[in-house]
Protein backbone atom coordinates (compact mmCIF):
# COMPACT_ATOMS: atom_id res chain seq x y z
CA UNK A 1 0.00 0.00 0.00
CA UNK A 2 1.49 3.59 -1.16
CA UNK A 3 1.86 6.28 0.98
CA UNK A 4 0.83 9.58 -0.85
CA UNK A 5 1.48 13.11 0.53
CA UNK A 6 -1.65 14.74 1.79
CA UNK A 7 -2.28 18.37 2.76
CA UNK A 8 -3.96 19.53 6.40
CA UNK A 9 -7.26 21.34 5.52
CA UNK A 10 -7.89 22.54 9.14
CA UNK A 11 -7.72 21.50 11.98
CA UNK A 12 -10.61 21.59 15.10
CA UNK A 13 -9.69 21.24 18.65
CA UNK A 14 -12.21 18.95 20.41
CA UNK A 15 -10.96 19.30 23.68
CA UNK A 16 -7.90 20.56 25.45
CA UNK A 17 -5.65 17.77 24.58
CA UNK A 18 -7.78 16.31 21.26
CA UNK A 19 -7.92 17.88 17.99
CA UNK A 20 -9.51 16.81 14.63
CA UNK A 21 -7.65 17.39 11.75
CA UNK A 22 -9.11 17.32 7.88
CA UNK A 23 -7.22 16.40 5.34
CA UNK A 24 -7.13 16.62 1.71
CA UNK A 25 -5.98 13.41 -0.14
CA UNK A 26 -5.70 13.77 -3.77
CA UNK A 27 -5.50 9.88 -4.31
CA UNK A 28 -7.75 8.07 -1.31
CA UNK A 29 -9.87 5.44 -2.57
CA UNK A 30 -12.37 5.99 -0.06
CA UNK A 31 -12.67 3.97 3.24
CA UNK A 32 -15.33 2.24 5.28
CA UNK A 33 -16.49 3.35 8.99
CA UNK A 34 -14.13 2.03 11.51
CA UNK A 35 -11.17 2.22 9.36
CA UNK A 36 -7.77 3.55 10.64
CA UNK A 37 -4.48 4.93 8.20
CA UNK A 38 -1.02 5.81 8.89
CA UNK A 39 0.69 8.81 9.48
CA UNK A 40 4.13 9.03 8.84
CA UNK A 41 6.41 11.90 9.71
CA UNK A 42 10.23 12.59 8.26
CA UNK A 43 11.98 15.06 10.54
CA UNK A 44 15.00 17.07 8.09
CA UNK A 45 17.72 14.57 9.70
CA UNK A 46 15.73 12.08 7.75
CA UNK A 47 14.54 10.70 11.16
CA UNK A 48 10.93 8.86 10.56
CA UNK A 49 8.43 7.98 12.68
CA UNK A 50 4.83 5.73 12.20
CA UNK A 51 1.63 5.95 13.69
CA UNK A 52 -2.30 4.37 13.35
CA UNK A 53 -4.79 6.57 13.49
CA UNK A 54 -8.82 5.54 13.34
CA UNK A 55 -10.31 7.95 10.67
CA UNK A 56 -12.74 9.98 12.18
CA UNK A 57 -14.83 10.63 9.43
CA UNK A 58 -17.64 8.87 7.29
CA UNK A 59 -17.17 7.38 3.86
CA UNK A 60 -17.89 10.40 0.96
CA UNK A 61 -16.69 13.17 3.88
CA UNK A 62 -13.17 14.15 3.84
CA UNK A 63 -10.64 12.17 5.43
CA UNK A 64 -10.54 13.33 9.12
CA UNK A 65 -8.65 11.85 11.63
CA UNK A 66 -8.76 12.74 15.57
CA UNK A 67 -5.53 12.89 18.04
CA UNK A 68 -4.91 12.89 21.68
CA UNK A 69 -1.94 14.20 22.48
CA UNK A 70 -0.09 11.83 25.17
CA UNK A 71 1.99 13.36 27.10
CA UNK A 72 5.09 11.40 26.42
CA UNK A 73 4.30 10.99 22.86
CA UNK A 74 6.53 11.52 20.13
CA UNK A 75 3.97 12.26 17.34
CA UNK A 76 0.68 12.85 19.27
CA UNK A 77 2.09 16.30 20.21
CA UNK A 78 3.15 17.20 17.04
CA UNK A 79 0.09 16.63 15.24
CA UNK A 80 -1.83 18.42 17.89
CA UNK A 81 -0.02 21.11 18.40
CA UNK A 82 2.13 22.24 15.88
CA UNK A 83 0.93 20.98 12.66
CA UNK A 84 -0.92 24.29 10.87
CA UNK A 85 -3.54 24.19 7.75
CA UNK A 86 -1.25 23.78 4.54
CA UNK A 87 1.43 21.31 5.99
CA UNK A 88 1.71 18.43 3.82
CA UNK A 89 1.57 14.72 6.02
CA UNK A 90 2.24 11.37 4.27
CA UNK A 91 -0.13 9.02 4.73
CA UNK A 92 -1.38 5.51 3.73
CA UNK A 93 -4.64 3.72 3.84
CA UNK A 94 -7.61 3.04 4.64
CA UNK A 95 -6.46 -0.12 6.37
CA UNK A 96 -8.67 -3.12 8.69
CA UNK A 97 -11.53 -4.60 7.29
CA UNK A 98 -12.83 -6.64 10.62
CA UNK A 99 -13.61 -3.50 12.64
CA UNK A 100 -16.21 -1.85 10.43
CA UNK A 101 -19.58 -0.70 10.51
CA UNK A 102 -21.63 -1.21 7.15
CA UNK A 103 -25.43 0.04 7.51
CA UNK A 104 -26.41 -3.67 5.76
CA UNK A 105 -25.42 -5.26 9.18
CA UNK A 106 -28.44 -6.28 10.91
CA UNK A 107 -29.26 -6.01 14.62
CA UNK A 108 -29.64 -2.81 16.80
CA UNK A 109 -25.94 -1.55 16.95
CA UNK A 110 -23.77 -1.44 20.96
CA UNK A 111 -21.22 0.87 20.35
CA UNK A 112 -19.09 1.62 23.67
CA UNK A 113 -16.23 3.63 23.73
CA UNK A 114 -13.56 4.58 26.62
CA UNK A 115 -11.98 7.92 25.95
CA UNK A 116 -10.40 8.47 22.46
CA UNK A 117 -11.92 5.06 21.49
CA UNK A 118 -14.77 7.43 20.75
CA UNK A 119 -13.41 8.07 16.65
CA UNK A 120 -14.23 5.20 15.09
CA UNK A 121 -17.51 4.92 16.55
CA UNK A 122 -18.21 8.27 15.26
CA UNK A 123 -17.36 7.30 11.97
CA UNK A 124 -19.47 5.05 12.37
CA UNK A 125 -22.60 7.33 13.48
CA UNK A 126 -22.08 9.17 11.10
CA UNK A 127 -21.62 7.36 8.07
CA UNK A 128 -25.29 5.83 9.50
CA UNK A 129 -27.26 9.13 9.71
CA UNK A 130 -25.45 10.40 6.02
CA UNK A 131 -27.56 7.23 4.52
CA UNK A 132 -30.49 7.22 6.62
CA UNK A 133 -29.97 4.20 8.51
CA UNK A 134 -32.73 3.56 10.91
CA UNK A 135 -30.93 1.02 12.88
CA UNK A 136 -31.34 1.73 16.49
CA UNK A 137 -28.03 2.44 18.17
CA UNK A 138 -26.89 3.35 21.93
CA UNK A 139 -23.42 4.74 22.48
CA UNK A 140 -21.62 3.99 26.43
CA UNK A 141 -19.04 6.80 26.02
CA UNK A 142 -16.73 6.41 29.21
CA UNK A 143 -14.51 9.64 29.52
CA UNK A 144 -12.84 10.77 32.97
CA UNK A 145 -14.94 14.50 32.80
CA UNK A 146 -17.46 15.85 30.44
CA UNK A 147 -14.78 18.41 29.69
CA UNK A 148 -13.17 15.45 28.07
CA UNK A 149 -16.22 14.16 26.15
CA UNK A 150 -14.92 14.53 22.18
CA UNK A 151 -17.33 15.18 19.79
CA UNK A 152 -19.72 16.79 22.87
CA UNK A 153 -21.83 19.56 20.53
CA UNK A 154 -22.15 16.87 17.35
CA UNK A 155 -23.58 13.67 20.21
CA UNK A 156 -26.01 15.88 21.60
CA UNK A 157 -27.84 16.58 17.92
CA UNK A 158 -27.50 12.89 17.05
CA UNK A 159 -31.68 12.52 16.95
CA UNK A 160 -33.94 9.59 17.52
CA UNK A 161 -32.60 6.16 16.59
CA UNK A 162 -29.50 6.87 18.71
CA UNK A 163 -29.30 7.00 22.71
CA UNK A 164 -26.12 8.44 24.10
CA UNK A 165 -25.01 7.37 27.64
CA UNK A 166 -22.25 9.06 29.19
CA UNK A 167 -20.14 7.44 32.48
CA UNK A 168 -17.81 10.20 33.56
CA UNK A 169 -15.39 8.20 35.86
CA UNK A 170 -13.34 11.27 37.62
CA UNK A 171 -15.36 14.51 37.76
CA UNK A 172 -18.96 15.31 36.91
CA UNK A 173 -20.80 18.37 36.21
CA UNK A 174 -23.19 19.58 38.81
CA UNK A 175 -25.98 18.33 39.56
CA UNK A 176 -24.85 15.36 37.40
CA UNK A 177 -27.20 12.07 37.53
CA UNK A 178 -25.58 10.15 34.82
CA UNK A 179 -23.12 7.28 35.62
CA UNK A 180 -20.34 8.39 37.64
CA UNK A 181 -18.12 5.29 37.76
CA UNK A 182 -16.18 3.40 35.37
CA UNK A 183 -18.28 0.40 33.15
CA UNK A 184 -18.71 -2.72 35.12
CA UNK A 185 -21.39 -5.92 34.93
CA UNK A 186 -24.41 -4.22 36.02
CA UNK A 187 -23.37 -0.75 33.63
CA UNK A 188 -23.07 -2.95 30.76
CA UNK A 189 -26.28 -4.58 31.78
CA UNK A 190 -28.52 -2.19 31.93
CA UNK A 191 -27.35 -0.21 28.67
CA UNK A 192 -26.96 -3.43 26.49
CA UNK A 193 -29.29 -4.16 23.64
CA UNK A 194 -30.74 -7.89 25.13
CA UNK A 195 -29.52 -10.27 23.19
CA UNK A 196 -32.46 -11.73 21.85
CA UNK A 197 -32.50 -8.92 19.54
CA UNK A 198 -29.36 -9.94 17.79
CA UNK A 199 -27.28 -6.87 18.76
CA UNK A 200 -24.16 -6.12 17.39
CA UNK A 201 -21.57 -4.44 19.84
CA UNK A 202 -18.47 -2.67 18.85
CA UNK A 203 -15.45 -1.51 21.50
CA UNK A 204 -13.07 0.86 21.43
CA UNK A 205 -10.65 2.32 23.98
CA UNK A 206 -7.57 1.46 26.33
CA UNK A 207 -6.76 -1.89 26.73
CA UNK A 208 -8.55 -2.25 30.33
CA UNK A 209 -11.47 -1.08 29.43
CA UNK A 210 -11.97 -2.80 26.57
CA UNK A 211 -10.87 -6.50 28.37
CA UNK A 212 -13.79 -5.75 30.76
CA UNK A 213 -16.58 -4.77 28.53
CA UNK A 214 -16.31 -7.25 25.73
CA UNK A 215 -15.77 -9.65 28.93
CA UNK A 216 -18.91 -8.36 30.78
CA UNK A 217 -21.04 -8.05 27.61
CA UNK A 218 -20.20 -12.12 26.88
CA UNK A 219 -20.77 -12.95 30.07
CA UNK A 220 -24.86 -11.56 29.29
CA UNK A 221 -24.84 -13.78 26.89
CA UNK A 222 -22.99 -12.11 23.49
CA UNK A 223 -21.98 -14.56 21.04
CA UNK A 224 -18.21 -13.48 21.11
CA UNK A 225 -18.36 -13.37 17.15
CA UNK A 226 -20.99 -10.28 17.88
CA UNK A 227 -18.38 -8.38 19.79
CA UNK A 228 -16.04 -6.68 17.82
CA UNK A 229 -12.81 -5.22 19.52
CA UNK A 230 -10.44 -2.60 18.91
CA UNK A 231 -7.92 -1.62 21.41
CA UNK A 232 -5.81 1.49 21.23
CA UNK A 233 -2.20 0.80 22.21
CA UNK A 234 -2.55 3.57 25.01
CA UNK A 235 0.37 2.02 27.04
CA UNK A 236 1.33 5.67 27.95
CA UNK A 237 4.42 5.12 25.27
CA UNK A 238 3.12 7.28 22.13
CA UNK B 1 10.53 12.28 -2.08
CA UNK B 2 8.75 12.43 1.27
CA UNK B 3 7.98 16.03 2.32
CA UNK B 4 9.63 17.08 5.46
CA UNK B 5 7.55 17.74 8.56
CA UNK B 6 8.01 21.05 9.10
CA UNK B 7 9.35 21.51 13.31
CA UNK B 8 9.19 17.59 13.46
CA UNK B 9 11.99 16.19 15.27
CA UNK B 10 13.20 12.45 17.32
CA UNK B 11 11.86 13.11 20.75
CA UNK B 12 13.84 10.35 22.55
CA UNK B 13 17.19 11.26 22.72
CA UNK B 14 18.18 7.83 23.67
CA UNK B 15 19.22 5.47 20.47
CA UNK B 16 17.54 2.78 19.98
CA UNK B 17 20.15 -0.33 20.22
CA UNK B 18 21.32 -0.76 17.04
CA UNK B 19 20.07 -3.39 14.39
CA UNK B 20 17.32 -4.44 16.79
CA UNK B 21 14.54 -2.48 15.79
CA UNK B 22 13.11 -3.52 12.73
CA UNK B 23 11.87 -0.11 10.54
CA UNK B 24 8.64 2.34 11.67
CA UNK B 25 8.79 0.48 15.13
CA UNK B 26 8.94 2.02 18.72
CA UNK B 27 10.78 0.09 21.70
CA UNK B 28 7.98 -0.03 24.19
CA UNK B 29 8.65 -1.07 28.25
CA UNK B 30 5.11 -2.14 28.34
CA UNK B 31 3.06 -5.19 26.59
CA UNK B 32 0.61 -3.69 25.05
CA UNK B 33 -2.94 -6.17 24.36
CA UNK B 34 -4.67 -6.07 20.91
CA UNK B 35 -7.25 -8.49 19.44
CA UNK B 36 -10.45 -8.44 17.22
CA UNK B 37 -12.89 -9.78 19.76
CA UNK B 38 -13.38 -10.56 23.57
CA UNK B 39 -10.55 -12.60 25.30
CA UNK B 40 -10.88 -16.42 25.31
CA UNK B 41 -11.15 -18.09 28.58
CA UNK B 42 -10.50 -22.50 28.11
CA UNK B 43 -9.75 -24.48 30.76
CA UNK B 44 -6.69 -26.32 30.74
CA UNK B 45 -8.77 -29.56 31.55
CA UNK B 46 -10.13 -28.51 28.45
CA UNK B 47 -7.22 -27.83 26.50
CA UNK B 48 -5.63 -29.95 23.60
CA UNK B 49 -2.86 -29.02 21.10
CA UNK B 50 -3.37 -30.59 17.82
CA UNK B 51 -1.40 -31.22 14.40
CA UNK B 52 -3.92 -32.08 11.48
CA UNK B 53 -3.36 -33.02 8.06
CA UNK B 54 -0.23 -34.76 7.06
CA UNK B 55 0.20 -38.82 7.10
CA UNK B 56 0.53 -38.66 11.47
CA UNK B 57 -1.81 -36.22 12.96
CA UNK B 58 -0.96 -35.73 16.58
CA UNK B 59 -2.67 -34.17 19.72
CA UNK B 60 -1.76 -33.80 23.21
CA UNK B 61 -3.70 -32.94 26.27
CA UNK B 62 -2.24 -30.07 28.44
CA UNK B 63 -1.10 -33.09 31.02
CA UNK B 64 0.64 -34.67 27.90
CA UNK B 65 2.17 -31.06 26.52
CA UNK B 66 3.70 -30.12 30.09
CA UNK B 67 5.40 -33.75 29.69
CA UNK B 68 7.40 -32.87 26.67
CA UNK B 69 10.84 -31.05 26.38
CA UNK B 70 10.29 -27.37 26.96
CA UNK B 71 12.72 -24.28 26.55
CA UNK B 72 13.18 -21.04 27.88
CA UNK B 73 14.04 -18.33 24.77
CA UNK B 74 14.62 -14.84 25.44
CA UNK B 75 13.45 -13.11 22.17
CA UNK B 76 12.26 -9.70 20.79
CA UNK B 77 8.70 -8.87 19.45
CA UNK B 78 7.49 -6.81 16.92
CA UNK B 79 4.19 -5.82 16.20
CA UNK B 80 1.90 -4.61 13.42
CA UNK B 81 1.15 -1.60 15.28
CA UNK B 82 4.46 -0.70 15.34
CA UNK B 83 5.27 -1.49 19.44
CA UNK B 84 8.39 -3.25 19.41
CA UNK B 85 9.15 -5.28 23.20
CA UNK B 86 12.85 -6.36 23.93
CA UNK B 87 14.66 -9.31 25.93
CA UNK B 88 11.37 -11.11 26.57
CA UNK B 89 11.21 -14.04 28.40
CA UNK B 90 8.88 -17.16 27.31
CA UNK B 91 8.70 -21.11 27.88
CA UNK B 92 7.20 -23.36 25.80
CA UNK B 93 7.82 -26.34 23.42
CA UNK B 94 9.30 -25.59 20.35
CA UNK B 95 7.96 -26.67 17.25
CA UNK B 96 10.37 -28.79 16.10
CA UNK B 97 9.58 -31.02 18.96
CA UNK B 98 6.12 -30.74 17.64
CA UNK B 99 6.31 -31.29 13.75
CA UNK B 100 8.95 -34.07 14.65
CA UNK B 101 6.44 -35.72 15.92
CA UNK B 102 3.98 -36.15 12.58
CA UNK B 103 5.00 -37.14 9.25
CA UNK B 104 4.03 -34.50 7.08
CA UNK B 105 5.17 -32.98 3.75
CA UNK B 106 2.69 -30.10 3.13
CA UNK B 107 4.73 -26.87 2.91
CA UNK B 108 2.12 -24.32 4.68
CA UNK B 109 0.00 -24.26 8.15
CA UNK B 110 -2.91 -22.57 8.87
CA UNK B 111 -2.75 -22.03 13.04
CA UNK B 112 -6.33 -21.96 14.42
CA UNK B 113 -7.38 -20.67 18.16
CA UNK B 114 -9.99 -20.53 20.43
CA UNK B 115 -12.55 -17.58 19.58
CA UNK B 116 -11.81 -18.68 16.14
CA UNK B 117 -8.64 -16.26 15.14
CA UNK B 118 -6.48 -18.02 12.47
CA UNK B 119 -3.40 -17.22 10.62
CA UNK B 120 -1.02 -18.96 8.20
CA UNK B 121 2.20 -19.43 8.09
CA UNK B 122 5.16 -21.41 5.76
CA UNK B 123 6.38 -24.84 7.84
CA UNK B 124 9.96 -23.82 7.02
CA UNK B 125 9.62 -20.28 9.64
CA UNK B 126 8.23 -22.78 12.81
CA UNK B 127 10.95 -24.84 12.30
CA UNK B 128 14.87 -25.01 13.38
CA UNK B 129 14.75 -23.11 16.54
CA UNK B 130 12.36 -20.48 15.13
CA UNK B 131 9.14 -21.12 16.83
CA UNK B 132 7.26 -22.27 20.18
CA UNK B 133 4.45 -22.71 21.71
CA UNK B 134 4.53 -21.06 24.49
CA UNK B 135 2.64 -21.07 27.73
CA UNK B 136 4.88 -18.87 29.96
CA UNK B 137 5.92 -15.37 30.28
CA UNK B 138 8.32 -13.70 32.18
CA UNK B 139 7.94 -16.56 34.47
CA UNK B 140 4.28 -17.01 35.12
CA UNK B 141 2.03 -18.77 33.54
CA UNK B 142 0.71 -17.01 30.02
CA UNK B 143 -2.45 -14.40 31.06
CA UNK B 144 -5.13 -14.97 28.87
CA UNK B 145 -5.02 -11.66 27.94
CA UNK B 146 -1.60 -12.03 26.45
CA UNK B 147 -3.09 -15.93 25.04
CA UNK B 148 -3.07 -17.80 27.40
CA UNK B 149 -3.35 -21.25 28.28
CA UNK B 150 -0.66 -21.07 25.07
CA UNK B 151 -0.02 -18.93 22.27
CA UNK B 152 2.14 -19.82 18.82
CA UNK B 153 5.49 -17.61 18.97
CA UNK B 154 7.23 -16.95 16.00
CA UNK B 155 9.40 -13.99 16.74
CA UNK B 156 10.81 -13.25 13.37
CA UNK B 157 7.46 -12.35 12.22
CA UNK B 158 5.15 -9.54 13.21
CA UNK B 159 2.92 -10.55 16.02
CA UNK B 160 -0.35 -10.91 14.74
CA UNK B 161 1.20 -14.30 13.06
CA UNK B 162 1.91 -15.54 17.16
CA UNK B 163 -1.10 -16.86 17.19
CA UNK B 164 -3.08 -16.55 20.75
CA UNK B 165 -5.02 -18.65 21.93
CA UNK B 166 -3.42 -21.63 19.51
CA UNK B 167 -5.19 -24.93 19.92
CA UNK B 168 -3.71 -26.44 16.56
CA UNK B 169 -2.11 -26.23 12.90
CA UNK B 170 -3.48 -27.59 10.23
CA UNK B 171 -0.95 -28.46 7.37
CA UNK B 172 -1.80 -27.54 3.63
CA UNK B 173 -0.36 -27.97 0.09
CA UNK B 174 -1.17 -23.92 -0.39
CA UNK B 175 -0.95 -20.53 1.78
CA UNK B 176 -4.76 -19.91 2.79
CA UNK B 177 -4.53 -16.32 4.04
CA UNK B 178 -5.84 -16.30 8.16
CA UNK B 179 -7.94 -13.87 9.84
CA UNK B 180 -5.96 -10.76 9.40
CA UNK B 181 -4.32 -11.81 5.85
CA UNK B 182 -7.79 -12.06 4.84
CA UNK B 183 -8.40 -7.87 5.99
CA UNK B 184 -5.72 -6.80 4.28
CA UNK B 185 -2.65 -7.77 6.45
CA UNK B 186 0.64 -9.35 4.69
CA UNK B 187 0.53 -12.95 3.94
CA UNK B 188 4.42 -13.38 5.53
CA UNK B 189 4.75 -9.88 8.00
CA UNK B 190 8.93 -10.32 8.23
CA UNK B 191 9.41 -6.45 10.24
CA UNK B 192 12.84 -6.05 8.87
CA UNK B 193 11.39 -5.79 5.28
CA UNK B 194 8.77 -4.08 6.89
CA UNK B 195 5.86 -6.01 5.30
CA UNK B 196 2.88 -4.97 7.67
CA UNK B 197 -0.07 -5.08 4.56
CA UNK B 198 -0.70 -6.84 1.12
CA UNK B 199 1.32 -5.08 -1.50
CA UNK B 200 4.12 -4.08 0.52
Amino acid sequence: MAWQTATVDSLVDETASVRTILLSVPDWAGHEAGQHLDVRLTAEDGYRAERSYSIASAPGEPVAITVERLDDGEVSPYLTEELRAGDEIELRGPIGGYFVWEPAFSGPLLLLAGGSGVVPLRAMLRHRSRVGSSVPVRLLYSARSWAEVIYRAELARLGDGVQVIYALTREQPPGWTGYARRADQAMITEVAWPVAQAPLAYVCGPTNFVEAVAADLVALGYPPAQVKTERFGATGTP
Amino acid sequence: MSPISRGFHRRHEEAEPAGRVPPGQYVTPDFPVLSAGPTPHTPVANWTFSIEGGQSPASWTWAEFQALPAETVTVDIHCVTRWSKLDTVWKGVSLDVLLGAVSYDAPYVLAFCDGGYTTNLPVADLKDGKAWVAYSYGGSPLAPEHGGPARLLVPHLYFWKSAKWVRGLRLRETDAPGFWEMYGYHMYGDPWREQRYAGD
